[in-house]
């Protein structure tokens, strides 16, 4: 007999990326190459525009389940910001969703960043297929975590 | 007109050079094959192996170049040029607050800065005052935090304003920004004929671009021109506008989309003003531009020759102006933020000097240079001091400043110069074919180019098709190198507390229906299509803050949203 | 290492859903959007957790949104998203994308015209691609409705693209069709006259503004006047409401024709009636799920030896009439998990 459960054939569920800019920084060339690149190589990108807040940021990621989010900031303001996003995902319960963060960065920053649970940060220069190299371990991490009971 | 070249001359070299192809350059390339299948310019046009007068064959002199300070300009705009005056020394520059700001002013001033350059941070520059909770986080980091007229006073604070000239990059709050600065130079006593600088101003590239939009599109570009009406009436050494490519191009434009675009968005401009009513050559000779100097040397050179060719040509010819001054294509240029890197950033330095190198050569008339730590962060005085050094040992030891457009004559820099003025017209026709810039942006023609051109090159970069020097060729252990960049260190959190105190004294101490009453006409004025430039000097001085004055201008305008681009 | 598609086809087995629903019943996002992705394939719900959901679902106001591209579709249900919460009803935007068919991947991008209303505890927002399974994308969308409408949200909001048969699929299935144009399309009606476009309940004739609207609008009409164009409804007739989204006006114009749409369908009957509709295009579909897959298997086990017969041309249709036997023989013989 016939069930929906037995299905055998089914795609495979794309991996889901955020890509957003936060704060009142405007510059979105590299935060549109990279969406272009992550849809080129097969991710469902949501790209949520310029002058996000961080609860606006952690509510998308959230509501569209996604397996990264990646943020771009070149104003200088990546510490305030990003800390501000990893507060409210650990309020709305998405602290399991990988982060990501590029930009005009000092390495001390980096330092700073990796310690507020910033996975991977990429500077100016960054090749695209690292980029998405990294997004898609990520995402697949997340993925299994989630399976195996997380 | 006649071509400077002998016909038949031109004919045997063409031949010659032909010959030499098939013959002598064969042999060569069969034991030393070339490094790639195709050089081509970062705009991709073809660069061939050697230019000859073959490859420029009618060349006209008189009608191509004309002698400097005469149509169409090509070789420069002044007869004099650099021989009786070196561009301005124009470093972009702020941080901070006020009196951090007007340090790094008297500092830049003292080490021989000919004019001086404002930067403002983020809040400032869309429009929000420092306790909006948008600004958080935010305040004095890019540039300098001037959310009214006091903080402006405390800019220029021991700067006297009528020997100075300033560029203020703002754009959607330029009117309330000139306000400010006006108000300022009044109570130092600089009458209004001799208040002189420059509003960046330009609406259209910021929905293309830097996006530090507020209004939509029609609204900002009413804005815009009526600072400039408001402008030449009543600031004569004021530039209210700095037509920009700089931005488009850093956004990812080719060298011949950044020319055609500005030249389009100027054109928008001029039009937008005549329909005003204003006589072209009223406003004409107070328009100037701001370009980018990138990498690739030649084609930048090229770009800036096409430019005042092209717009001589516009404004004569399209626009029918009658004042020389008004054919004059006067810009400014900053040397390519995008082309430095954050691996090995000491390489900067040498980027930025080719680059600038670039501009001279292509006959600029003031230039910043960046500074080597720009993409880690607004920079040290230590780079910057060496960013402006390097203006001056081009200026002062080189000699290229020495004579007038060095390079015309040149087969392949006329041949390129030709060819990027062809390019970029077919685009100025294309935009003026959908109803000119405005309809243009509004259909997103110009955001999906460079969108485009943006992703090409990265992907021409990650596919080792174009070379980054430190990034996919002769690329090491970054780390280390990255560690040792001396940054500007300053207090954020500092700053924004004491700009946050400032303008809640400023609230606190006006006179409220002086304020209340301004703010009212402003926006009545908003509403009813006038001139909103006399209401916000007005408010400026009855103390209104830069977000009040915006708020007071997004209720009767809107807000803009952008669709979604790649 | 098992590949993630046949890891996640087991995690059915892992999901607490007694708690996951209680959780997101309780208005916690990150539940409803696990909720949401779990829906986007429903074979992965035990089915008492399915018709748990169901039985709570069938009060909110399906509204579906599409038209020509560029008319501002999403501009217009984020002022719409605004109307309706003055108005006090919570809002749910389903949004559909199209994916890439060379790389699979998708550029979502309707939600950016919407991010302003992020912080608004009453509204939910969900971008989904078209990606390429059979049946997938309306399959999916019409399950997370049900679990939208379960979870209490008043207006849920569908938006697609206009033309396919998954939109057919989906606007079939909705309360209120609105099918949004501009002016200036050239033929104003024969772009309107393709796909779901022309089953619309209400038209709206956005960036009224520009120029071309006048005649826009009178074609329009006229066409909706002759039938040309557009659904009754019963007694409702399709109707034409001119509005400039980005500007603000004709919004609450809209909102008003729509909230009228549904007040009609509702006394009438006919509100329960799309309710069935909508499971019974779920239930078609998921048979047609099944079926498809049945025939993947069979055409799997006999792959090679069909591949031969179908290069010589050996009875192609027989061949057919064959796989089809072999799926049912496989269908019925699995046991149900």
């Amino acid at each position: 007999m016939a069930s929906m459960s037995s299905l055998q054939y089914t795609e495979e569920r794309p991996f889901k990326v955020i890509v957003a800019k936060l704060g009142l920084d405007g510059h979105d060339r590299g935060a549109k190459v990279i969406a272009r690149a992550l849809k080129d190589a097969g991710f469902e990108v949501v790209y949520t525009g310029i002058r996000q807040t961080p609860e606006q940021v952690a509510r998308a990621a959230i509501e569209e389940d996604a397996d990264v989010i990646g943020v771009s900031i070149l104003s200088g303001a990546h510490i305030h910001h990003v800390r501000l996003l990893m507060e409210k995902l650990s309020e709305m319960g998405g602290s399991d969703i990988p982060v990501v963060v590029g930009g005009t960065i000092p390495i001390v920053d980096v330092d700073e960043l990796k310690r507020l649970g910033v996975r991977d940060v990429f500077l100016p220069g960054e090749s695209l297929g690292r980029i998405v190299d990294v997004v898609r371990k990520l995402a697949e991490e997340k993925r299994r975590a989630e399976l195996s009971g997380g | 007109m006649g071509t400077i070249f002998n016909e038949d001359e031109v004919k045997k070299i063409g031949e010659k050079a032909e010959q030499w192809k098939v013959v002598t350059l064969k042999q060569w390339v069969e034991r030393l094959p070339e490094r790639q299948e195709s050089f081509t310019t970062l705009s991709d046009i073809s660069i061939k192996e050697v230019y000859t007068p073959a490859d420029i064959p009618n060349f006209s002199y008189e009608e191509k170049l004309g002698m400097p300070g005469e149509y169409p300009f090509t070789r420069g705009i002044h007869a004099t040029m650099y021989r009786a005056r070196l561009w301005t020394m124009r470093m972009f520059s702020g941080y901070g607050g006020p009196e951090e700001t007007n340090k790094r002013l008297k500092f830049l001033i003292e080490h021989g800065e000919t004019g001086l350059s404002l930067a403002f941070d983020y809040p400032t520059l869309v429009g929000v005052d420092p306790d909006d909770p948008m600004a958080e986080g935010e305040v004095g980091i890019v540039g300098v935090s001037v959310p009214s007229v006091v903080d402006m006073d405390v800019v220029f604070n021991g700067i006297d304003m009528s020997k100075v000239t300033t560029n203020m990059t703002i754009n959607p709050p330029a009117p309330a920004l000139l306000a400010f600065y006006v108000a300022v130079a009044e109570k130092q006593g600089v009458p209004y004929t001799q208040i002189g600088g420059t509003t960046q101003n330009d609406p259209l590239k910021e929905f293309m671009a830097q996006k530090s939009y507020v209004f939509p599109p029609e609204p900002a570009v009413k804005v815009a021109m009526d600072l400039i009406e408001w402008s030449v009436k009543n600031l004569p050494k004021w530039n209210p506008i700095s037509i920009s490519g700089y931005h488009i191009r850093e956004a990812g434009a080719t060298a011949v989309q950044e020319l055609a675009f500005t030249l389009a968005d100027g054109i928008e401009y001029v039009r937008q003003l005549k329909n005003r009513g204003l006589d072209v050559d009223s406003f004409a000779p107070r328009l100037s531009f701001f370009f980018d100097a990138h990498i690739n040397f030649f084609e930048e050179i090229a770009k800036f020759r096409a430019a005042r060719r092209m717009w001589a040509k516009i404004m004569r010819d399209w626009f029918g102006a009658k004042n020389p001054r008004s054919w004059w294509l006067r810009f400014h240029t900053q040397t390519a933020g995008v082309s430095l890197t954050a691996q090995q950033p000491w390489n900067n330095i040498v980027r930025t000097a080719i680059e600038a190198l670039a501009a001279v050569l292509g006959g600029t008339q003031s230039l910043h240079t960046n500074s080597f730590d720009e993409p880690f962060r607004v920079p040290s005085e230590f780079a910057a001091k060496i960013a402006l050094r390097t203006q001056q040992i081009i200026a002062y030891e080189t000699g290229v400043a020495d004579t007038i457009d060095p390079l015309a004559g040149s087969y392949y820099v006329e041949w390129l110069t030709d060819e990027v003025e062809e390019r970029a017209w077919k685009y100025i026709d294309k935009i003026e074919g959908m109803g000119g810039m405005l309809e243009a942006v509004k259909k997103g023609f110009p955001q999906r180019e460079i969108a485009d051109a943006a992703y090409k090159f990265q992907k021409d970069v990650d596919e080792g098709r174009r070379f980054i020097v430190g990034v996919n060729v002769f690329a090491e252990n970054e780390v280390e190198d990255i560690r040792k960049v001396p940054l500007l260190e300053f207090d954020q959190q500092e700053t924004e507390r004491r700009q946050k105190q400032r303008i809640a004294q400023v609230r606190s101490m006006r006179d409220q229906q002086r304020w209340a009453r301004s703010l009212d006409e402003l926006r009545r004025a908003a509403e009813k299509g006038e001139n909103i430039m006399p209401y916000v000097l007005n408010a400026a001085k009855a103390y209104a803050t830069l977000g009040e004055i915006m708020n007071t201008l997004k209720e009767v305008y809107g807000v803009y949203v952008e669709p979604p681009i790649y | 290492m098992r590949s993630l598609a046949e890891a996640e086809l087991s995690l059915s087995e892992k999901v607490d859903f007694k708690q996951l629903l209680e959780s997101a019943a309780k208005g916690n996002l990150r539940s409803i959007g696990r909720l949401l992705t779990l829906m986007e394939n429903p074979y992965r719900l035990p089915p008492e957790v399915f018709d748990g959901i169901a039985r709570m679902a069938g009060k909110a106001h399906i509204i579906g949104v599409t038209g020509i591209p560029g008319a501002g579709k999403s501009t217009l249900i984020s002022k719409l998203i605004t109307e309706f919460r003055r108005r006090g009803n919570r809002v749910a935007v389903v949004a559909i994308d199209p994916s890439s068919p060379l790389s699979g991947g998708a550029l979502l991008g309707d939600r950016l015209r919407m991010q302003e209303k992020a912080e608004d505890p009453g509204v939910f927002i969900r971008s989904v691609s078209t990606r390429g399974l059979r049946g997938g994308l309306s399959l999916a969308a019409l399950s997370m409705v049900e679990v939208l409408d379960a979870l209490g949200y008043d207006k849920v909001i569908i938006e697609t693209v206009g033309v396919g048969q998954a939109e057919t699929d989906i606007m079939n299935a909705v309360h209120t069709v609105v099918v949004v144009t501009m002016p200036g399309v050239g033929d104003d009606i024969q772009a309107l006259k393709a796909g779901v476009m022309e089953i619309g309940n209400i038209y709206v004739l956005n960036k009224s503004d520009l120029p071309g609207a006048q005649e826009a609008f009178e074609y329009i009409s006229f066409a909706l006047s002759k039938g040309e164009l557009g659904q009754r409804t019963g007694d409702w007739s399709p109707r034409l409401i001119r509005a400039s989204a980005v500007m603000g006006s004709g919004v609450e114009d809209v909102a008003n024709v729509i909230d009228e749409h549904i007040s009609y369908l509702r006394s009438n009957g006919l509100a329960y009636e799309k309710v069935a509709a909508r499971r019974l295009t779920l239930v078609r579909l998921m048979a047609e799920r099944m079926i498809a897959d049945s025939v993947e298997r069979a055409l799997q086990v006999k792959i090679n030896d069909l591949k031969e017969r179908v290069a010589r041309a050996e009875g192609i249709l027989e061949i057919s009439a064959e796989l089809a036997d072999a799926a049912c023989k496989l269908m019925s013989s699995t046991k149900p998990k």
